[in-house]
């Protein structure tokens, strides 16, 4: 029976299956994709299947909080990081209502689908507000 | 002050150590490491699926650490039965060798924080260091170094980073005096971590919002900013909350870059919000917080407030006992030693032993791998000049602490690389200019005290608009290759293509020179006792072993071989003198022949001429033999005081060592004895002569007068131990004494041709 953490670490046992968002793969990034500009910073990211992939590599070992926190971190991936540092901001003492961050809940849920991160923010509003 | 009490207990009172701090415990302000007596009793309730009761606290009274602690950091499935156990029974666990580190990460994961501190507390330091040892969650043991300067000068912090990776540290850490420098400090390291033979991740600790900036930016490539506090209301003057913490760690996921959360005793009570709660506790409630946030893991070990809990009862196992508590919650420890914890070198050590011998994840979250006086961390409790040190206690312990010893031209090779790359960098970049003088002063400099000036102005006005444009890693990487430092650019874009992996946002991962990624997943720690978990590789105990300063023990010595004809002669066998003023000294079976020097370097020809001149000048005979049936002084001073016609005899080794001997004493007894060869000069030899003289002629006799020097054995013990096995191996047992003709010893004498004394 093959065991998920026989492919970690992904950068030497499958590279092949890594992606950029941006649709990249993992051989295209080289020396020189960097000199001829055809590559930028935001290529270098990490694609949403990998950090579930990487979720379910934690969670074999037993780790669920770091597994929750990977898939939340997928959900995140498509988050522009004006929108990140939003919530961040949000979250931090006395800066929110309760409604405020339920709203923010909201957009994440409908414009990102990012279920996990809005009920987390939920539970932080809950919290916040006992 | 009062009047001196006496002159060793003032000195003593000015002693490094009574410059640290020492209070008593005050539990209502939290300055106290464990079990104050505000602290809860150890609880649970839970029904219907909630917790309802935590520690005694009803969840209509939870805080918001309670509450996130509560909901995401203890598992309720299990809670009620782990709660049931005893706590010295599974303090014993916890060093109980058939009890795996699975099972016991399980078992910690549901529980409260107070019991969680009550069963810690029931082990004593060394039971710690047994359960940290077991509960580490990487095999391997690694290490981080801390690298600014005060001028904040780009070369120089390159060059340090290029030198800490080649020394080994596999993480490295900058900060910035002046915040806007933060572009550039993180260039600096960047590349100066990537141009020797090793790899390191690099860090900026700046504001979480510009921390994460430098990291999306690929300037950086971990963050280790998130710090967490016990009480709410630190929490809030930190301006955070647990789930606000939770969400940065989340963020910094999601673009693939490694991060571990900060916490430590002493915070809380520093910032005036202990609660009257115990240190222990807190720190508890902190990383029960922060494995629920769903961190891969923490720097704990009291970080830069180290002096609080030092400066109470049990502040340093309070420190071990945080330590393991967050190998307990299964996270990645990197373990403090970071900031100046004493001013004394033996504590300091001392305390060093209690990571440093179970291993952690990362020993230091810091070394200060440049003088105290560029580390902008808090001092640095060990610094560049403590490197050999900490070699040699490797070496001494054999123990993996993560460090390599290196030559000299290495670190000068890499130091220089380093530094040319940084100008080649900012030249590409159109960057203010980094001179010629600056790549060479960085490679040789003390401190940033001794690099040129630079245009601050200019220099933050270019960092301000670096950032503002947007410039990533992918320039950084662009500027090298264009400026032919190709190997550097693919080792940076190798570390930012492992963000596309996520390998190394695993518990416990380093990044190893390949770019290879291990971590608790792929190199988990299998500890079960004797003969399993880490142990040094026969190439890393060789490389552990090889200080620069090691000496290979087969040249020790060599210069004081015989190079070429003797000045003594054999003229037959030695009979017993009849003639009773005469001194006989007898030689060692090298002296003179196979040996030429004393330890010191005192050529033989001059020691014996002076034991000569001594004796003469007392009106006697002297007689020299050579003894070849033993290299033991005492023995070869009695064998030459049985041939002696006065019954007197010197025994001289090769080495210096001297002894004046009488026929009718036991061979172990003497008359006067020169044990320590580097206290006796020619004059002292001389003295030997006159006393041995009037010994024979039955004058009374004032001992030689010798130096004493404690250090002597220390400095000299390896020298002696091989010149005495060369004296040794030219023992012939059952060959008789000879009769030796010294006469050229004069004819030499003043011709030129007399030895000159060699180094010791």
């Amino acid at each position: 029976m093959s065991n998920i953490t026989d492919n970690y670490p992904l950068s030497e046992k499958s590279p092949d299956r890594l992606t950029t968002p941006t649709g990249a793969s993992w051989n295209d990034i080289d020396l020189q994709s960097v000199l001829d500009g055809t590559l930028s910073i935001s290529d270098l990211r990490i694609a949403p299947e990998t950090l579930e992939l990487q979720a379910r590599i934690a969670e074999s070992a037993g780790r669920s909080q770091l597994a929750d926190n990977l898939r939340r971190a997928a959900e995140l991936v498509g988050v522009p990081e004006s929108k990140i540092l939003e919530v961040y901001q949000a979250l931090r003492p006395g800066r929110s209502t309760p409604a405020e961050l339920e709203s923010l809940a909201d957009e994440l849920e409908s414009q990102y689908r990012a279920g996990r991160c809005a009920r987390f923010l939920r539970e932080a509003a809950q919290a916040y507000a006992s | 002050m009062a009047a001196m009490k006496s002159k060793r207990l003032d000195l003593s009172s000015r002693r490094a150590i009574n410059q640290d701090s020492f209070i008593q415990e005050w539990p209502e302000t939290g300055l106290i490491l464990f079990n104050s007596p505000f602290d809860p009793k150890p609880g649970i309730r839970i029904s219907g699926g909630r917790l309802r009761e935590l520690d005694g606290k009803p969840e209509a009274e939870f805080d918001l650490i309670d509450r996130f602690i509560a909901r995401y950091a203890i598992d309720l499935t299990r809670a009620e039965a782990a709660m049931a156990l005893d706590s010295t029974e599974v303090a014993r666990r916890l060093i109980d060798i058939g009890v795996p580190r699975q099972e016991l990460v399980e078992l910690f994961g549901a529980l409260t924080p107070a019991r969680i501190v009550e069963v810690v507390n029931r082990l004593n330091t060394v039971e710690m260091m047994m359960a940290l040892q077991k509960m580490r969650a990487r095999r391997t043991p690694s290490n981080q170094a801390h690298v600014t300067n005060r001028k904040e000068n780009p070369a120089l912090l390159a060059a340090d980073a290029a030198e800490a990776v080649e020394r080994g540290f596999s993480e490295l850490e900058t900060t910035v005096g002046v915040s806007r420098y933060a572009p550039f400090n993180a260039l600096a390291l960047l590349i100066g971590s990537q141009t020797g033979r090793g790899t390191a991740l690099t860090q900026c600790a700046v504001e979480e919002a510009l921390s994460l900036k430098l990291a999306l930016l690929g300037l950086t490539t971990y963050a280790e900013t998130l710090s967490v506090y016990g009480t709410e209301k630190a929490f809030h003057d930190g301006d955070d909350t647990p789930w606000s913490k939770a969400f940065l760690a989340s963020a910094y996921a999601s673009r693939g870059i490694k991060v571990r959360f900060t916490s430590g005793t002493g915070s809380e009570a520093l910032m005036g919000h202990a609660e009257a709660k115990s240190m222990l506790y807190l720190e508890a409630r902190c990383l029960m917080a922060i494995k629920g946030a769903g961190s891969q893991g923490v720097q704990n070990g009291s970080i830069s407030c180290i002096a609080l809990p030092e400066s109470l009862p049990g502040g340093v196992r309070g420190v071990l006992a945080e330590n393991l508590i967050a190998t307990l919650m299964d996270l990645e420890l990197a373990s403090g030693n970071d900031a100046l914890a004493s001013h004394s070198s033996i504590r300091k050590s001392a305390k060093l032993m209690l990571q440093f011998l179970p291993g952690t994840d990362y020993i230091f979250s810091g070394y200060s791998s440049m003088p105290k006086e560029d580390n902008l961390f808090g001092g640095g409790n060990f610094d560049a000049h403590d490197l050999d040190d900490y070699n040699v206690l490797q070496r001494d312990m054999q123990v993996d602490g993560g460090l390599r010893p290196v030559s000299d031209e290495a670190v000068l090779k890499v130091r220089r690389r380093a530094a040319q790359a940084v100008q080649a960098v900012f030249r590409q970049l159109e960057l203010p200019p980094v001179s010629d003088a600056e790549v060479e002063a960085a490679t040789r400099v003390e401190s940033s005290a001794d690099m040129p000036e630079r245009d601050v102005v200019g220099d933050l006005e270019a960092a301000g608009r670096f950032l503002e444009e947007g410039r990533s890693g992918l320039d950084v990487i662009g500027a090298l290759a264009r400026e032919g430092f190709d190997d550097i650019a693919r080792k940076v874009l190798a570390l930012q293509k492992l963000r596309l992996s996520g390998d190394h946002l695993q518990t416990s991962a380093m990044v190893l020179p390949g770019p290879r990624v291990i971590s608790a997943i792929n190199d988990p720690n299998d500890y079960r006792g004797p003969g399993t978990g880490y142990s040094l590789s026969s190439e890393r105990r060789q490389e552990i072993a090889s200080l620069k300063q090691a000496l290979d023990p087969r040249e020790i010595g060599r210069e004081r071989y015989a190079q070429s004809g003797g000045f003594l002669r054999e003229t037959g066998e030695a009979g017993a003198g009849t003639d009773p003023r005469e001194i006989v000294i007898a030689l060692g079976p090298a002296f003179g022949t196979a040996l030429r020097a004393t330890l010191l370097g005192i050529p033989h020809r001059e020691v014996l001429r002076a034991m000569i001149d001594g004796i003469r000048a007392e009106g006697l005979r002297p007689r020299v033999v050579k003894i070849y049936a033993t290299s033991d002084c005492g023995f070869i001073g009695h064998r030459g005081a049985q041939l002696s016609g006065s019954g007197i005899a010197i025994g001289i080794q090769s080495k210096g060592t001297t002894i004046i001997h009488q026929r009718d004493l036991e061979p172990l007894n003497n008359l006067e004895l020169f044990p320590q060869a580097p206290n006796l000069d020619l004059s002292s030899y001389r003295t030997i002569g006159q006393n041995a003289a009037k010994y024979a002629k039955g004058e009374p006799v004032a001992p030689v007068p010798t130096r004493i020097d404690n250090t002597a054995r220390l400095k000299y013990i390896v020298r002696t131990t091989v010149l005495h096995l060369h004296e040794t191996r030219q023992v012939v047992k059952d060959r008789k004494p000879r009769e030796l003709d010294w006469s050229r010893i004069e004819a030499a004498a003043g011709s030129g041709a007399v030895e000159k004394a060699l180094p010791a």
